[in-house]
């Protein structure tokens, strides 16, 4: 009598972690995110190419270029700052949305230009972070680069609450609120992905990208439209400019030596 | 066969009942901040809180009674030496008493709230100004019907968290949510009704006075609902109707660059088009 | 020792106790160690839910102040110390979910249930022992899942204990360890209701009839009843939100559901409010199920210490009967705001409006007790009167949000969470304390310390009441609950300082349960011896040995002669008349 009890009951709680465990799959798959960086550097590495032993190449060539814009831009939405008193405060004057920032000289700021294919061997993550701030209920950068497995910080420079949830397709969700100012919070994302973007729930204008990816070379865009991507080795690449509303170009390359390329892009409106 | 009491001393009997239900009020308004409720500045938070009182009131009183009472035969009949207590089962006739007169009180308090409830919300005034209000997490979309008086067309007029309506009408606003429950709180208004994704809600108010107040999420919707917040501006029915028309200015400006240089990308427009129209 | 002597003196059918540790203390058979094994789970659980509630006032009396060593404790919920809005979520939603379903209703069900039920009503066990032992096997598990959810990614459950969809259907895993161990806990809960009412109908002592059942019998027997009906309902639901959370079914996700800006991928076809008609089915009369106990406790205790019978001990049997019936017609108060056809709320309104009223005969049924007694302010009673007038106000506060206007301001306010610790600590948890020092003597041989007992009630009565009292007025200024800021809104700016006297007096009351714990450790080897019948009671469980050996009664079961409350009977030296006494023995003169 009492054996068969035993045992029904060390059935039924085998059977209850059988299904605890198989509703928690994703579980351990989510933990690996916060692992120490020696796993996911490996695990990024696997993704561009399966080098055996590759030590990071790092070449002396030098690719630069300028994104233009053809037609006439969009005009950006005026942000409803009034939504949150704070953030109201924060500006004197209207601010607009960031979709499409078009430079005075005709060229857009703010694409991600990166190199596709074509980089082998593997490239461990920098220590330093990257910092995505909050200010003025706006993140600064609004579009930025990260390498796997290399740490974001997110700091919250306003007195409101922000939170920060990244939407990724490959890379694991995260919905994190930061209520106070100076709030910092230590992310990392262990797979490639172009482009990761960035939400507030609380001020649904604000929007930002990112572009994970497992090797350094990648660049944003500035206020006169060019972009430099610097120590690339010898190699044929594929080269992609990434805009927030006209979304990916790419471009082939070639490059031997040190030598110094160009790559221009242009997207039209 | 009781004397019917004459109509001098119902009228007395009326009025010192009034004089007792507007005392409690009264002697509220003497308490600190805290032990009272918001000023009321709806047509209908009146009667929302006549009730309140009145319940404050009669359980009041009970209260008091009752916890007197246990007090009283707590120290009345307490443990000494050589009592002993009263050998009683109980009696039927109390047992009756203190069935029917609580179930009176209650079936009154009941009858007494549902005409206040009915007009809160089972009627929507006609000629009202509508708004329709979708929630998500977490802030609230406002929405006009802007000059052509028809929502779901180019020239609505879109707002983030500012509600701004007339003060002296009726304001109908339909309720949806794009994601989660939330529930659309004006304390100051009495007005609190859920906002459930699928079903549309109708829910009415009319302000009594101008001035500015604020909108409380009151249903936990996520890690942002505890600054839902929106805010809520009651103004003489020229300024809404000036902040309604310089809205529509701006947001017609807006458009007219993209309209003008007919791209095949519209000018994407947060989000309007996610109503459902689930009526259940 | 040996077990064959000890046989020899059972009485036929009856197995003899067992001598293995295991089969004594763990796996136990027995309904008095598993009375005992539910306690120390419950006042576990009492102790985490408690502390978990003093993290939630914490950070309503000091918003966002760092907590340097959980900045430790909960690097992720709290970096640094300072509280994220998320980990508060969690944070009161696992008090509740604690405190109803991990300490009340253990506490209530299945400590003082499984301890008195059987002794009461004179009985040898449980119909069902080894169901009896899985019952509270499948409930440990369920702790352990609840606890573990902790330490998930994303952290425990936020959607509340309510857990409405469908924000619960697209929070972080927790939410899914939290489906999971309810839903195992309702198993247990389940056996242990099947358990209970067959026991109570087939197990009664000679001339036990119905109505002369103790009340506490009485109340757990509705009790049981309750649980069998509405649990189910629970379980199923919950499973269909399981199912909404990993399996991508839709029944509580409307079609076009739009989440942080992108469309949700199983959406469609489902209801949201479906989810709140199941639950509060359930939930509604879930809360009778934690206060009927209690009542039951309340009844058993006041005519001990009144040395009165109970006053009108049929109503209050009656009464139990049709708050159990009522109960299951008054979910949609719940709801009055929910978007539910207004004319239903009109309904419910009236339906919750009655319920009120068996209370108020029970409350009446109390004082009448008292009165003309000879009252002794024993722990136990010092317990179950504050049960009697901390209900009082637990449910005339029911009152207001019966009334449909007057939910519209105050429901989801702080003073719904006035009116729920009014019922659930100043009603459940009253009784289970009185309980406690009731059946503690019985349950372990020796009585609590008194003196130690007195000083824990008047400072758990008073600070309790400084605690939960100005919710009320937190909920009459518009304060909703479940918020991690309040000082974001403008009409709730004024409210830090009553916050923060709530939170310093919960510190206290904290600290004095100290006292409890220290009292109930202590006590079994240094209190009092107890004998048989310390307080003089008439029910059966007094008239066998503390503790009672393993078949509850030496000898054969006994018979019993009258209802449980012939106290002071007239023509009696003695002021208390045992059930099982025959009438006409020594010291009776009864006719």
């Amino acid at each position: 009598m009492f054996k068969r009890s035993l045992v029904i009951l060390l059935a039924g709680v085998a059977s209850m972690w059988l299904l605890a465990c198989g509703g928690g799959k994703e579980e351990d798959s989510l933990d690996e995110e916060s692992a120490p960086a020696t796993s996911t550097a490996s695990k990024g590495a696997a993704a561009p190419a399966p080098a055996a032993a590759a030590a990071p190449a790092v070449g002396g060539a030098t690719l630069t270029g300028k994104v233009a814009f053809e037609g006439t831009a969009p005009k950006n939405e005026t942000i409803k700052m009034e939504a949150d008193a704070y953030c109201k405060a924060a500006h004197s004057s209207p601010v607009y949305t960031q979709e499409t920032e078009l430079n005075s000289n005709g060229t857009l700021k703010d694409v991600f230009v990166y190199v596709k294919e074509g980089v082998t061997g593997s490239y461990p993550a920098p220590t330093t972070p990257v910092v995505l701030d909050q200010q003025g209920c706006q993140y600064h950068p609004h579009i930025f680069g990260i390498q796997v497995g290399q740490p974001l910080k997110i700091v919250n420079s306003d007195g409101t609450l922000h939170n920060i949830h990244a939407l990724p397709k490959q890379n694991t969700e995260f919905n994190i609120g930061q209520p106070f100012k100076g709030m910092e919070t230590l992310k990392k994302f262990d797979k490639p992905e172009v482009p990761l973007r960035f939400k507030c729930d609380v001020h649904k204008w604000m929007g930002a990208y990112c572009g994970v990816l497992p090797h350094p070379f990648f660049a944003v865009t500035n206020d006169q439209g060019t972009f430099e991507i610097k120590n690339l080795p010898p190699g044929t690449y594929v080269i992609e400019a990434w805009q927030e509303k006209y979304g990916p170009q790419t471009q082939t390359v070639t490059i031997s030596g040190n030598e110094s390329k160009t790559v221009d892009f242009s997207f039209k409106g | 066969m009781k004397p019917r009491p004459s109509r001098t001393r119902r009228w007395l009997a009326a009025g010192l009942w009034l004089a007792a239900a507007a005392a409690f009020p009264a002697a509220a308004s003497a308490l600190p901040v805290w032990m009272k409720l918001p000023e009321g500045v709806s047509t209908y938070s009146g009667r929302v809180d006549g009730l309140f009182y009145l319940i404050l009131w009669i359980t009041g009183v009970i209260f008091v009674i009752v916890e007197l009472l246990l007090l009283l035969f707590l120290f009345r009949y307490r443990h000494r030496e050589g009592r002993r207590a009263h050998y009683t089962h109980g009696s039927n006739r109390l047992e009756v008493v203190w069935t029917i007169v609580p179930a009176v009180i209650c079936v009154v308090l009941a009858l007494l709230s549902r005409s206040t409830w009915a007009d809160i919300k089972q009627h929507l005034p006609k000629d009202a100004v509508q708004i329709e209000i979708t929630a998500e997490q977490f802030a609230w979309n406002i929405r006009y019907a802007g000059p052509d008086n028809k929502f779901d067309t180019a020239d609505d007029v879109l707002s983030l968290n500012q509600l701004h309506f007339p003060v002296g009408k009726p304001v109908v606003v339909m309720l949806h949510s794009k994601d989660v429950i939330h529930s659309f709180f004006l304390p100051e208004f009495r007005v609190k009704q859920d906002a459930v994704p699928g079903l549309s809600t109708r829910i009415w108010f009319e302000g009594t006075r101008t001035g500015h107040w604020e909108i409380a999420c009151a249903e936990l919707c996520g890690l942002g609902h505890y600054r839902m917040k929106g805010f809520v501006t009651v103004e003489t029915p020229e300024e809404f109707g000036k902040w309604l028309t310089d809205q529509a200015a701006q947001a017609a400006a807006e458009a007219a660059p993209a309209a003008a240089q007919a791209a095949p990308a519209a000018v994407p427009q947060p989000a309007p088009a996610a109503n459902q129209e689930a009526h259940s | 020792m040996s077990t064959v002597a000890v046989a020899h003196e059972l009485p036929p059918g009856v197995h003899p106790a067992p001598t293995s540790f295991w089969r004594k203390y763990i796996f136990s058979l027995d309904h008095k160690v598993i009375g005992k094994q539910y306690m120390f789970y419950a006042l576990f659980m009492l102790v985490i839910g408690g502390l978990l509630a003093t993290l939630v006032r914490y950070q309503l009396a000091w918003p966002g102040r760092p907590l340097a060593f959980m900045g430790k404790l909960a690097p992720e919920g709290m970096p640094g110390g300072q509280m994220l809005p998320e980990f508060y979520n969690s944070l009161f939603t696992m008090h509740a979910t604690i405190m109803i379903f991990f300490a009340i209703m253990p506490i209530l069900i299945g400590a003082f249930g499984n301890f008195v039920v059987p002794i009461q009503i004179g009985a040898r066990d449980m119909a069902f022992p080894t169901l009896n032992m899985l019952s509270f096997w499948t409930a440990v598990p369920a702790a352990v899942i609840i606890i573990w959810s902790f330490f998930v990614t994303g952290g425990a459950a936020q959607g509340g204990w309510t857990s409405y969809a469908p924000l619960s259907a697209i929070l972080p895993k927790g939410q899914t360890l939290w489906l999971l161990s309810l839903t195992v806990l309702g198993i247990s809960s389940l056996l242990t209701s099947v358990n209970f009412i067959t026991t109570i109908i087939n197990m009664r002592a000679p001339g036990m009839t119905f109505f002369r059942l103790p009340l506490t019998v009485w109340a757990l027997f509705i009790t049981a009843i309750l649980l069998l009906l509405a649990l189910p309902v629970l379980t199923g639901a919950m499973i269909m939100l399981l199912f909404d959370r990993v399996l991508g079914t839709t029944f509580f996700l409307p079609k076009g559901l739009v989440v942080s800006g992108q469309p949700w991928a199983n959406a469609g076809g489902g209801q949201a409010l479906l989810w709140q008609h199941l639950f509060w089915f359930f939930g509604h009369p879930e809360v009778y199920i934690m206060i009927l106990p209690a009542m039951g406790i309340t009844s058993e205790i006041l005519p001990v210490f009144s040395r009165k019978p109970i006053f009108g001990y049929r109503a209050m049997a009656y009464s139990i009967m049709g708050i159990a019936g009522l109960g299951f017609i008054v979910w949609g108060h719940h709801m009055f705001m929910s978007g539910m056809n207004p004319y239903l709320g009109t309904t419910f309104m009236i339906s919750t409006m009655v319920i009120a009223v068996p209370s108020a005969i029970k409350v009446f049924n109390w004082l009448g007790t008292l009165w003309g007694g000879n009252i002794r302010f024993t722990t136990p009673m010092l317990h179950a009167l504050s049960f009697v007038s901390m209900f009082v106000i637990g449910g005339l506060s029911g009152i207001f949000m019966a009334s449909t206007p007057v939910d519209i301001f105050i429901h989801d306010t702080y003073f719904i969470v006035g009116h729920i610790h009014y019922v659930l600590f100043g009603g459940s948890l009253f009784g289970a304390f009185a309980g406690l020092y009731y059946w503690y003597p019985k349950m372990f041989g020796r009585l609590m310390s008194e003196r130690w007992g007195r000083i824990h009630w008047v400072i758990t009565f008073t600070t309790f009441n400084l605690v939960f009292f100005p919710m009320h007025f937190l909920g009459m200024r518009g304060m909703q609950r479940r918020i991690y800021d309040y000082s974001q809104y403008t009409h709730l700016k004024g409210l830090q300082p009553l916050n923060q006297f709530m939170t310093i007096s919960l510190f206290v009351l904290g600290i004095a349960q100290v006292i409890l714990v220290f009292n109930f450790f202590l006590s079994m080897r240094r209190g009092k011896v107890a004998g048989a019948n310390p307080w003089h009671a008439n029910t059966l469980e007094w008239q066998t040995s503390s503790p009672p050996p393993h078949e509850n009664f030496v000898g054969a079961v006994p018979s019993v002669y009258r209802g449980p409350y012939e106290y002071s009977a007239p023509d009696r030296a003695e002021d208390y008349w045992p059930q099982n006494e025959p009438s006409g023995t020594a010291g009776a003169h009864a006719h």
